[in-house]
């Protein structure tokens, strides 16, 4: 395998599921929540690729097609709760949104 | 020997560039407090991905990451980032201080964990990966795999799509009585 190997890879996956974890917990606009479980979703990703090419097993990229439509699914489903909290005028606030009650 | 070092470097420069633009836009997504700004910074890091993704070789999910996710869902993401017209908010702002050392923290401790479990439980077998063959990550691999050993998780992913798009369209839809505020929430 030709350049660095896998335990590079693995690390950059970490960190990237590390600041997604940070974006998820410390920012309040759920616009930008839903970026960072992106952000985490692709580190899950990457690490799921890595491990992949080291074994010689495609599952791992099946795998990560399979993540990638759940993603897929989540941003429709967050989106639409985003569009609908703004019509009703709520701040987009992830603090103040403490109800269910539509 | 020297054309096989020189793809080395190579390989070594592309996963550079790539790893440091994916790690900086990630950054960036959480760092901006326009909205707008950290979706841009979102597309940069999924197309950075998409390179690590062909440098591992894994053609089929790099050009699906690219059309799916920097295409099809950032673009909804873009338009509904227009159509709500959030407010800039600092990424430290609001709340008490120790809710965001907290989350730091909180963040810190996870990466050391996974650096720790995949350190403790693989580390000595890392070095040295499989030799792969020439269609491994190509879509006819990638579709036989899909249609013979993993059909079942083909079928409910298709059904997971239908399921977030109907209820896509149940969020979105208004009914009158809402639209005339008489529920507030």
């Amino acid at each position: 395998m030709n350049g660095p190997n896998i335990t590079w890879y693995l690390g950059v996956a970490g960190f990237l599921f590390g600041v997604g974890a940070l974006g998820v917990l410390l920012r309040r606009n759920p616009l930008i929540v839903l970026l960072s479980l992106e952000i985490m979703l692709n580190g899950a990703n990457l690490a799921l690729i890595t491990f992949s090419r080291h074994l010689d097993n495609g599952d791992g990229q099946i795998f990560a097609l399979a993540v990638m439509a759940v993603a897929a699914s989540e941003v429709v489903v967050g989106l639409g709760m985003v569009v609908a909290l703004n019509r009703k005028r709520v701040p987009l606030d992830v603090d103040r949104l403490s109800s269910l009650r539509g | 020997m020297i054309v096989a070092s020189v793809g080395n470097v190579l390989v070594w420069a592309v996963w550079i560039l790539a790893a440091f633009a994916c790690l900086g836009s990630g950054v960036a997504v959480v760092s901006f407090s326009n909205p707008f700004y950290s979706a841009l910074a979102l597309i940069g890091n999924l197309g950075s991905l998409a390179v690590l993704y062909l440098l591992l070789s894994a053609e089929f999910v790099a050009a699906a990451q690219v059309l799916v996710y920097a295409g099809a869902v950032m673009v909804m993401f873009l338009f509904v980032i227009a159509y709500v017209d959030p407010r800039l908010e600092s990424p430290w702002a609001g709340g008490p201080g120790w809710q965001a050392i907290g989350a730091v923290l909180a963040a810190a401790a996870l990466l050391v964990e996974i650096i720790v479990v995949i350190g403790l439980n693989a580390g000595g077998n890392l070095a040295h990966s499989h030799d792969v063959g020439g269609s491994f990550g190509s879509p006819s691999y990638i579709g036989r795999l899909f249609l013979t050993d993993h059909l079942l998780a083909f079928e409910i992913t298709s059904i997971v799509l239908l399921v977030a798009a109907i209820g896509g369209v149940i969020l979105g839809s208004h009914s009158r009585r809402s639209e005339a505020g008489v529920e507030p929430l």
